[in-house]
């Protein structure tokens, strides 16, 4: 039945994989260069870069961040507010998905046009610094977890996959006597349990990983979240004080530590999501595969 | 005649009316359901486009938006006149088209080469490795940046151990735009080709079959197999990308800024930043950031319709 394949395409496919070998390779250096650093003594690693001797590794950079505490800090807020988003996130674009699903809905293109339009156009990033003062959410974790938390591509996503249960299922609901809020809560919510981890995952991630609202709209250091203290120590240049506690005297000694330090955050804090994602892996997908085939 | 098929209009359109409201009445629960992202929707999104107004005043934060003089287009005659308006400008372009140009087409090629990695387990390892990067936060993405391309970071250690002297990455604007386009590749190139590997695994296989019967080798079938299957994905995600040109990735170009490359690194978006929050100049800084949005809309209908023409009439 099959043919075999041309040189031509044995070419092509060798010099594809080929490719693609060095890409993950390009990939994974980066990555293993900072675990490796990280746990290097610092004077090698100023000098001539990482030791793959693991018999002169050390934790001393890990104990310095962990001792610190404000990374510790950084990872209760960024909790707090990544958990309270995403949950506040999925239930809103659950409730508003599941009317603009249904044929028939009056209204339906006009309230999915007031969604859409402000995917393309918004008034800016004064305008909304002046409204959320004014709404006296300055400096309050309300500032970090209500502004986004209506994302109109998930609500798209949202709407294809409710689209995709067959509405039989309702009728036959409504036929049993069930309202249209049992329907919701009862039989089409637990059909949508991937659909709302995809979501939930996402705007985890999302909230995760942000910095610039908690920039515009935070001051209490106690609030303040992962990404801003990172940000201070990686890309401000500025260890906290406590991490480099005991070298104050020697500045060469300062400046080598401070690197290690650098190394110690970057792993501890995108470990969690390194270590989680794999598992979440194939959720992540589903959301993209769904909202493609909308597209 | 004609006032009688006047009439017949009003009555079915009055017949209209009451049914929605009928209807409205009767699922008013569906209504309720919509209401929290609505109000949420319009405090957020449609309260700033309306304070986007001061663009057009001189805005005084006691008199409030309402109370503040009206200026006309000053702010944006005064934002015309600076001297750094077509540096700015050009700026924020070449980031960004630059970045389409670079970005665009890379997640495809990975596409089309994962779709033919042979065993599904190494296919999942290779695509587990390549998603990675898109998990880790752009703060700590460029804080790896300043390290790695620091004097003593490893970048220089291994151009100093080739015979070359030290380079200063992140101080000579020219190199900023490299490094932005570089790093974002690296970061999102394989978590984007996700929606084209979705595409592709969902074409037939007896249609490959066929080509491969025929006598097609591997090039005809991306060509007339592969393209065409992915063809839809590509021109939205086209459309999409052109319409973000003027505000994409501009935290990662505001946290890779420093003192000496803002010749290259200050784009719209970053100096909308430094003249509102940091000097407090709100009138002026909502006008630029207005003229940023209003570009966006333009470049997102023009490439619309652009596409739409080259596409049979397919677009957004």
């Amino acid at each position: 039945m099959f043919k075999k394949q041309s040189k031509l395409d044995i070419f092509i496919l060798i010099s594809s994989n080929l490719l693609l070998g060095i890409m993950v390779i390009a990939v994974l250096i980066p990555l293993i260069y900072v675990i490796i650093a990280s746990v290097t003594d610092p004077t090698t690693l100023i000098n001539s870069g990482i030791s793959f001797n693991p018999t002169k590794w050390m934790i001393d950079g890990y104990k310095r961040v962990l001792k610190d505490g404000s990374l510790l800090l950084g990872f209760k807020n960024s909790l707090v507010y990544s958990v309270l988003f995403s949950f506040i996130s999925v239930v809103v674009t659950l409730l508003v998905a599941y009317p603009l699903s249904r044929a028939g809905f009056v209204g339906k293109k006009f309230i999915m046009s007031i969604f859409v339009f402000t995917m393309f156009f918004g008034g800016g990033l004064i305008p909304t610094y002046l409204l959320v003062k004014n709404l006296n959410m300055l400096d309050t974790m309300w500032s970090i977890v209500l502004p986004g938390a209506v994302n109109v591509w998930n609500i798209i996503l949202c709407r294809t996959y409710f689209q995709g249960i067959p509405k039989e299922l309702r009728e036959a609901a409504i036929v049993d006597g069930s309202s249209d809020i049992q329907y919701f809560f009862k039989i089409l919510l637990p059909l949508c349990k991937p659909i709302i981890a995809v979501l939930a995952l996402w705007q985890f991630v999302a909230q995760w990983n942000s910095f610039f609202d908690a920039m515009m709209y935070l001051k209490s250091a106690t609030l303040q979240p992962l990404q801003i203290i990172l940000r201070s120590i990686l890309v401000q240049m500025q260890p906290n004080p406590g991490m480099l506690s005991d070298t104050a005297q020697d500045t060469a000694q300062r400046q080598q530590i401070s690197e290690l330090v650098k190394y110690a955050c970057i792993v501890i804090s995108s470990l969690p999501l390194m270590l989680m994602y794999p598992f979440f892996q194939k959720y992540f997908e589903k959301g993209v595969l769904v909202g493609s085939i909308k597209g | 005649m004609s006032l009688i098929k006047c009439n017949n209009v009003k009555t079915v359109n009055n017949l209209k009316t009451v049914n929605n409201l009928r209807y409205m009445k009767d699922n008013y629960q569906l209504y309720l359901f919509i209401l929290p992202a609505l109000v949420l929707t319009i405090i957020f999104k449609y309260v700033p486009m309306y304070g986007a107004l001061i663009a057009f005043k001189d805005f005084n934060g006691l008199k409030g938006i309402m109370g503040s003089p009206w200026i006309g287009l000053e702010n944006f005659q005064r934002f015309l006149d600076t001297p750094d308006f077509w540096q700015l400008l050009m700026n924020t372009l070449k980031l960004s088209i630059y970045g389409l140009i670079f970005g665009f087409p890379i997640p495809i090629i990975l596409a089309l080469m994962i779709h033919r990695i042979k065993g599904a387990g190494l296919k999942k390892k290779v695509q587990l490795i390549l998603y990675a990067p898109n998990f880790i936060s752009v703060v700590v993405i460029v804080g790896m940046i300043f390290i790695f391309l620091s004097p003593i970071g490893p970048v220089n250690h291994l151009i100093n151990l080739l015979g070359g002297g030290n380079i200063s990455f992140m101080t000579e604007p020219r190199y900023f735009r490299s490094i932005y386009i570089i790093s974002g590749i690296w970061q999102s190139a394989g978590w984007s080709s996700i929606v084209y590997l979705a595409a592709l695994s969902n074409v037939g296989q007896d249609l490959i079959d066929a080509a491969v019967l025929d006598g097609a080798n591997i090039l005809q079938v991306i060509k007339h197999v592969d393209l065409p299957t992915i063809k839809p994905i590509m021109v939205i995600t086209f459309i999409l990308a052109a319409g973000n040109i003027m505000s994409i990735g501009f935290e990662k170009a505001f946290l890779m800024q420093t003192s000496m490359n803002i010749p290259s690194s200050e784009i719209l978006p970053t100096y909308v930043y430094k003249i509102g929050m940091q000097l407090g100049d709100y009138g002026y800084s909502a006008a630029v950031g207005l003229f940023n949005s209003v570009i966006n809309v333009i470049l997102l209908l023009t490439v619309n319709e652009i596409v739409k023409r080259l596409n049979e009439g397919e677009g957004i």
